[in-house]
């Protein structure tokens, strides 16, 4: 562990960053209590609201989360400190494997605050349940620490902004967060194709006694997660390579 | 070569090349600087310094060549924690202070100084608890060369580390960066003022154009590039008798208006005290430096031809 102090003060630059915890989780939160709580007592798709949309809330936050690596890497390579690093013993593995674990540290932060949310606008799962929800929505968020890696190397600090809110909330829109679009035809097959589907779908799966959610679901992620590694490994080495 | 050598070498590049495009930014070259020695890398913007550095640390491959750093590749040097090096760019990242970031960066290494004691010694224990986003320019000089040296490297590499700062700034910096290399570490750095070369380095490796030009003790190097310019009114003097005072390298008058060049600056003081005791009626003194460029434009036109003839031959 001897990484630990690097860790550690990932961690606190990433807590320290006010901005950021506006739109993963106070947003997704007064989403959710606007929202939900005024429909209490409605059914979407077979799933009562408030579960149907802690999970969408959830989701949207979490992926924010992830996401926002890529801004943090953006920002460090604008700044040169990239380049400082890459003087240092510091492996790419670890300058990654950090801002990832950041990544998944603030995920799982609003995952935790959206289900106390939850709880209190009448969600009741057993702690199973929780387990197995919290199990996909981590799971499917693989991909998006990918995206979020590759969206760092490709954009500017400037153009980052518009461009992580613009794709979180297409994926956001596609899969359901706010509510879902396509309900049946080959627009749901076709959104059932991209891995905010799968996270917003994890309210569902968790209610079925025999439980886990479809191939199709794994493959989605799979999928995305490799190419998506493919392309930012890609952008990664242009980037690395570049006059500077 | 023998393995004593090897040893005493610190850094050996070896016929090193590197283009950006049509741009030829380091053109075949040779150095070797030895362990212990304070080397300035001197040169006008574009001459290849940056390059010739980025790629010693490893941040740029060559498109031939090598670097040797203490018998090892850039990389293995690096990650070892031989090596501590200040980029021209490179603002401390966000959300941190001062001690924080010296923290974070010393524990990446495997022998690292201690935190408050590098503190100490870049003066910046004062501000170890502000922000790393508030400090001015010469403090984020100096906390950038505490993240150089808390690496306690035997090679400091070091990109026009005065670069944003103010004359007083910059000489502070110098004298701890003396204090530091007096230890023994080999430290290289890069700078277009000639006066900081002089002043600090050891050695100067002068570049231009991608080449290295001269290289040599201070005084060698110095006597080829810094020369000064002086300019006066004076009325009715021969040509010819001007250029008789000691120090004077070259003159000419034009109307009332005289120009004496000079080859630096001790000589150019007593040419300045030697014209006013010969001439009391002369006025409108005005000295400048030749200026690097200037310089590098003269000792490098006489060999463009050949040395591109040399390249195509290889």
């Amino acid at each position: 562990m001897k990484h630990l102090t690097y860790l550690k003060f990932e961690v606190l630059r990433t807590l320290r960053n006010r901005r950021f915890l506006i739109f993963s989780l106070i947003f997704p939160l007064v989403l959710f209590f606007s929202i939900a709580g005024a429909n209490k007592n409605a059914v979407v798709l077979g799933i009562k609201f408030p579960l149907y949309y802690m999970a969408a809330m959830a989701s949207w936050g979490a992926m924010t989360a992830m996401l926002s690596i890529g801004a943090r890497i953006a920002a460090e390579r604008q700044i040169g400190w990239t380049r400082q690093m890459k003087i240092t013993p510091l492996s790419t593995k670890v300058y990654f494997s950090a801002k990832v674990l950041c990544g998944y540290m603030m995920a799982i932060f609003t995952i935790i605050c959206l289900g106390i949310a939850g709880s209190t606008l009448g969600v009741s799962l057993s702690a199973t349940q929780w387990l197995k929800m919290v199990l996909l929505l981590l799971v499917g968020l693989i991909p998006f620490a990918v995206i979020g890696i590759l969206l760092g190397h490709l954009m500017k600090v400037d153009s980052l902004g518009p461009a992580l809110g613009g794709v979180t909330s297409l994926f956001a829109l596609l899969g359901g967060s706010f509510g879902p679009i396509f309900t049946s035809g080959i627009m749901l097959k076709i959104v059932k194709d991209i891995p905010s589907y799968w996270l917003v779908q994890s309210s569902r799966y968790v209610l079925t006694p025999s439980g886990w959610p479809p191939a199709q679901m794994w493959i989605v992620i799979a999928i995305w997660t490799l190419a998506m590694t493919r392309v930012a490994m890609r952008v990664y080495q242009r980037d690395t390579s570049r006059v500077s | 070569m023998t393995n004593a050598d090897v040893r005493d070498d610190a850094i050996v590049l070896s016929r090193l090349s590197k283009a950006f495009g049509k741009v030829q930014a380091v053109r075949s070259i040779d150095l070797t600087i030895s362990k212990g020695e304070i080397v300035a890398l001197l040169g006008p913007n574009g001459a290849g310094k940056t390059t010739t550095i980025d790629m010693i640390l490893g941040l740029s491959r060559p498109d031939t060549g090598t670097v040797t750093l203490f018998g090892t590749s850039p990389r293995d040097a690096v990650q070892a924690g031989e090596v501590g090096g200040m980029l021209q760019t490179g603002s401390p990242p966000q959300y941190l202070n001062v001690r924080e970031l010296i923290t974070l960066v010393a524990s990446l290494y495997p022998h690292p100084l201690d935190v408050d004691e590098v503190l100490k010694l870049t003066g910046t224990m004062e501000i170890a608890k502000r922000s790393t986003v508030k400090l001015s320019g010469g403090q984020t000089q100096r906390v950038r060369f505490a993240v150089a040296l808390v690496a306690d490297p035997d090679l400091l590499v070091l990109d026009e580390p005065t670069a944003a700062i103010d004359v007083e700034g910059r000489r502070d910096f110098w004298n701890i960066m003396r204090e530091v290399a007096a230890e023994g570490k080999t430290v290289i750095f890069a700078t277009h003022y000639l006066e900081e070369a002089d002043s600090y380095a050891d050695r100067i490796v002068l570049m231009a154009r991608g080449r290295i030009v001269a290289d040599g003790p201070p005084t060698e190097v110095k006597a080829k590039v810094g020369g000064r310019v002086i300019r006066a009114t004076l009325e009715n003097v021969d040509v010819a008798e001007l250029s008789q005072i000691t120090g004077v390298t070259a003159a000419d008058r034009r109307g009332e208006g005289i120009t004496l060049k000079c080859a630096d600056g001790d000589a150019c003081d007593n040419v300045l005290r030697e014209l006013l005791s010969r001439y009391p009626g002369a006025r409108d003194f005005e000295v400048r430096g030749v200026g690097l460029e200037e310089a590098f434009l003269e000792l490098t036109a006489d060999d463009e031809d050949g040395d591109d003839h040399a390249q195509e031959l290889q």
